[in-house]
């Protein structure tokens, strides 16, 4: 289990490899990788400035994979957000899972980067040609958190 | 009481202030009564932490307004999160 936080890109197939290596029992690993879109509400972006609150940011993201290795049996994860200024199509996050079955690694997956959304502070800057302006949580991303807290949920995690 | 208040996202760019010490006035206990504190400082003031652009967090904890305060604390003041 590890996260980073950090300015620098991420080497996908570097870090899965690293996520797996060792452990032969590992049958699903599962990836999510989150990209800065050109455009937003109608708008074009040209770049985001993300910042983040030293901490406890990594306290929030350890005690969200701490939630989610609760609910689903997975055997490693790897969480790492970009910070800083990036341009469209960078790479903002990875969340990866490996478990010994797919199941498990798509739902912890799915889980973490939805409770990320919503529960780990970080602050995104939208800078577009008309001016820039910080973005609010989305009504989804909470709708999403939700959902995971329902009892259908919960009865099957 | 002496406090530490750092601020993240909207509110620290439009205030100007990453981080400072304050001094609260008597009988302020709460987050509540900080923030409505920090708005007599001005009208940027009063418009960026009114209670419902901002969010807060005691000790890096999330915290609702009515969360008590006590000495040294680290309350963090920032608007809505928006990560991934």
């Amino acid at each position: 289990m590890s996260v980073s936080i950090q300015e620098s890109d991420f080497d996908l197939a570097a870090e899965l490899n690293t996520l797996r290596s060792g452990n032969s029992k590992v049958g699903a690993m599962v990836s999510f990788v989150g990209l800065v879109r050109d455009f937003n509400l109608n708008e074009t972006v040209d770049s985001i400035y993300l910042e983040y609150y030293p901490g406890m940011t990594e306290k929030a993201l350890n005690k969200i994979i701490a939630e989610a290795t609760e609910r689903w049996n997975l055997l490693n994860v790897r969480v790492i957000h970009r910070i800083g200024r990036l341009y469209a199509s960078d790479q903002i996050v990875l969340v990866a899972t490996t478990a010994l079955h797919r199941g498990e690694a798509f739902a912890g997956c799915e889980f973490i980067i939805d409770y990320l959304k919503t529960a780990a502070p970080f602050w995104k800057k939208e800078e577009t040609g008309e001016g820039s302006h910080w973005l609010e949580t989305r009504e989804t991303d909470v709708q999403r958190m939700e959902y995971w807290h329902s009892d259908k949920v919960r009865k099957s995690a | 009481m002496k406090i530490e208040l750092v601020y993240f996202g909207r509110p620290k760019e439009h205030l100007k202030v990453a981080r400072e010490t304050a001094d609260l006035p008597a009988g302020t206990s709460n987050l509540a009564g900080v923030l409505a504190w920090l708005r007599t400082r001005g009208d940027v003031w009063a418009q960026e932490l009114a209670d419902n652009r901002v969010r807060c967090a005691i000790n890096q904890e999330f915290a609702d307004l009515p969360a008590t305060i006590k000495e040294n604390d680290e309350i963090a003041i920032f608007s809505p999160i928006s990560g991934g």
